[in-house]
């Protein structure tokens, strides 16, 4: 598939045209931070720097709904309700601009649990198949970032339609998918010439800044050795706040709650993200809770990342490496610090273990 | 399974039966006969109950296959769903997703001596089984159910229980924790005493037998405890889980211990693998 080259000049150009048929999704100043909002005519998108929050509304919005409920009187029982229930399938169509390798990347992760031969929720794929991801390679290699620990890189385009490569005075575009070649024919974009050495050289510049890749490959061995040490995972949690903005702000967290909103006679089911990191979130009925304190959440959180969920999908990671639980916990929590204890643990000279 | 699997199908109540102070029957009927026709399960499998505006919650389809007239839920109260749903009555609309989970290994118990040992709610999912049991009686050996609740006016399904006491086809002990009037003591069939205790009263054998329970926590507990004692290996004992469950298919995070998901993994799981999960019940 051939490159393109498209000129910072010609970005809001593009941007026009794509948002008559489609949402767009762009990072946008909001406040002191940046986030994805849909574009709008003459707002300049923020292309050149990682948004606060991750790029996965497109597939898996905030919240949803899933159906729809209205109460009726029956006419012949006039004591009786009837409800009337409508299944409420998405149906916009999205483009996502600007999103980082690692952010895009990460919705795979849903991919394997979503979209798989046990389940085809209808609501993401739905969303899936009407989303086109247009991602900008990354060229800032922040103290945050490990994409590529987690088997990814700066220009990585998997899971992409579209990736931008920045040069000098624009962007060269390699189209992935064939949706995303039929992107590229907007008269926006021209032949990329000389620049796709170019950005072959930004590619490779960005490539050397990484840091030496650490190893997870035994992290599911290790932090289920760990499982029944809760001591371990006090220490570990010691910091955490419970706020749950790792849970928010990250790209794989596909956890949900599904609540009922009535407004009058009708309403909706709604399907929202949510946080395993609160107390409410398994907490039963009875009053008994399986995940009673913040160190067995935490365990719970990193243990579904990178033991869990590697051991049920063929060793696949479940976390992209952006940084954002890191780089915004209030707490200073780092995920990479707790997977890496467990792979260093050694039992403590008094207890005399000989466990390695 | 349906296309979406969480949209729920809608059905109407025919019958809600009064069990205790907090339990009560829910007997079901798809609206859309296709629906209902075309329905199957397998016993042990649960469904999600919808209280809209409220919202859904898990509970075991307690009615047999064998039995395909409605399907029944029977609900304790407890929280905000299940107070909702006490308040629906014969007639009300009411939302279902219905089978999910897996089931008990009906196949491999034919042939097999079956004894069932239920505590309070917990004789709900048993009776799914049971009921499977004594409609295809040939298929499996000597059947005995031990129920327990605290009180009589504890006990649920008193119908079923007045019809298996007068069966040939399965023995029956019912105990209560402390001695309360009228509760005869004339037979061996009433009792008084903790459900471990008369279990190991009850001396089952064995040898050729499954063990099925379910109950509160600390009754499962000790109940295993009383098993092992008896001799029943890991492998021959069953029990069913309960979590804090959303979705129902595997998706929404909440029921995992590790690896396993108790909504599609589970509910039914032998004390063997259960012994194989890493420790957060």
């Amino acid at each position: 598939m051939e490159r393109k080259f498209i000129s910072h000049d010609d970005i809001t150009a593009w941007l026009d045209g794509l948002a008559e048929d489609h949402v767009v999704l762009v990072p946008m100043k909001d406040g002191g931070s940046v986030s994805f909002r849909p574009y709008v005519q003459g707002r300049t998108p923020n292309l050149d720097r990682q948004a606060v929050p991750s790029p996965k509304d497109a597939v898996f919005p905030q919240n949803e709904t899933l159906l729809k409920y209205r109460f009726e009187k029956d006419p012949e029982h006039l004591d009786r309700t009837r409800i009337q229930v409508k299944e409420t399938l998405p149906t916009e169509k999205t483009v996502v601009v600007g999103a980082r390798p690692c952010g895009t990347r990460g919705m795979l992760t849903f991919d394997r649990v979503y979209d798989c031969d046990k389940n085809q929720d209808l609501y993401y794929r739905t969303r899936k198949e009407n989303t086109l991801h247009v991602t900008v390679a990354c060229t800032r290699v922040e103290s945050t970032c490990f994409c590529h620990d987690v088997g990814s890189g700066p220009a990585d385009g998997e899971g992409s339609d579209v990736l931008l490569v920045p040069v000098a005075s624009g962007y060269v575009a390699e189209p992935i998918t064939e949706r995303g070649e039929a992107l590229l024919a907007a008269s926006q974009f021209k032949a990329a010439g000389d620049r796709e050495a170019e950005a072959e050289a930004v590619k490779a510049a960005t490539v050397a800044k990484l840091p030496e890749a650490h190893d997870y490959s035994d992290s599911a061995e290790k932090l289920m050795a760990r499982f029944d040490d809760m001591e371990f995972w006090e220490e570990q949690s010691a910091k955490c706040i419970s706020c749950g903005a790792c849970t928010y702000l990250c790209p794989t967290c596909y956890c949900f709650n599904i609540t009922d909103d009535t407004t009058g006679l009708t309403g909706r089911r709604l399907r929202s993200w949510d946080n395993c990191m609160s107390f409410q979130f398994t907490l039963e009925g009875s009053g008994h809770n399986p995940r009673p304190t913040k160190a067995h959440r935490l365990k719970n959180r990193v243990g579904h990342k990178f033991a869990y969920y590697p051991m049920l999908h063929a060793n696949a990671i479940a976390c992209c490496g952006c940084g954002r639980c890191i780089k915004s916990c209030p707490a200073g929590v780092d995920i990479r610090a707790i997977v890496k204890a467990a792979q260093n643990y050694t039992p403590k000279k008094e207890e005399g273990g000989d466990e390695s | 399974m349906k296309a979406n699997p969480l949209l729920p199908e809608m059905a109407t109540i025919l019958e809600v039966v009064d069990e205790t102070s907090n339990i009560k029957t829910f007997r079901v009927r798809f609206d859309d006969e296709e629906v209902m026709k075309n329905f199957t399960f397998e016993p042990g499998q649960v469904g999600q109950l919808s209280a809209f505006g409220y919202g859904e919650s898990t509970f075991v389809i307690n009615s047999s296959p064998t039995r395909m007239d409605y399907l029944q839920f029977s609900v304790m109260r407890v929280g905000e769903v299940t107070t909702r749903l006490h308040s629906l009555q014969a007639g009300d609309a009411i939302g279902v997703r219905a089978p999910l989970g897996n089931s008990f290994p009906i196949e491999d118990m034919k042939g097999k001596d079956v004894v069932f040992v239920g505590g309070g709610i917990g004789m709900a999912p048993l009776r799914t089984l049971l009921v499977y049991m004594l409609d295809n009686r040939k298929d499996y050996g000597k059947i005995t159910l031990l129920y327990g609740a605290r009180s009589p006016l504890d006990m649920a399904f008193q119908e079923d229980v007045a019809e298996w006491i007068a069966s040939d086809d399965l023995d029956v002990v019912l105990t209560i924790d402390n001695p309360a009037e009228g509760w005869g003591e004339e037979d061996q069939t009433k009792r008084v005493g903790l459900i471990p205790n008369v279990l190991t009263d009850i001396n089952p054998a064995a040898e050729n037998t499954v063990a099925i329970t379910c109950g509160p926590p600390i009754m499962i507990k000790f109940t295993l405890q009383a098993l092992k004692k008896l001799g029943f290996a890991d492998d021959q004992i069953v029990t069913t889980l309960e979590k804090r469950m959303k979705c129902g298919v595997g998706l929404c995070g909440r029921c995992n211990i590790g690896t396993k998901y108790v909504c599609v993994d589970g509910p039914v799981f032998k004390y063997s693998e259960l012994l194989e999960l890493p420790n957060e019940l």
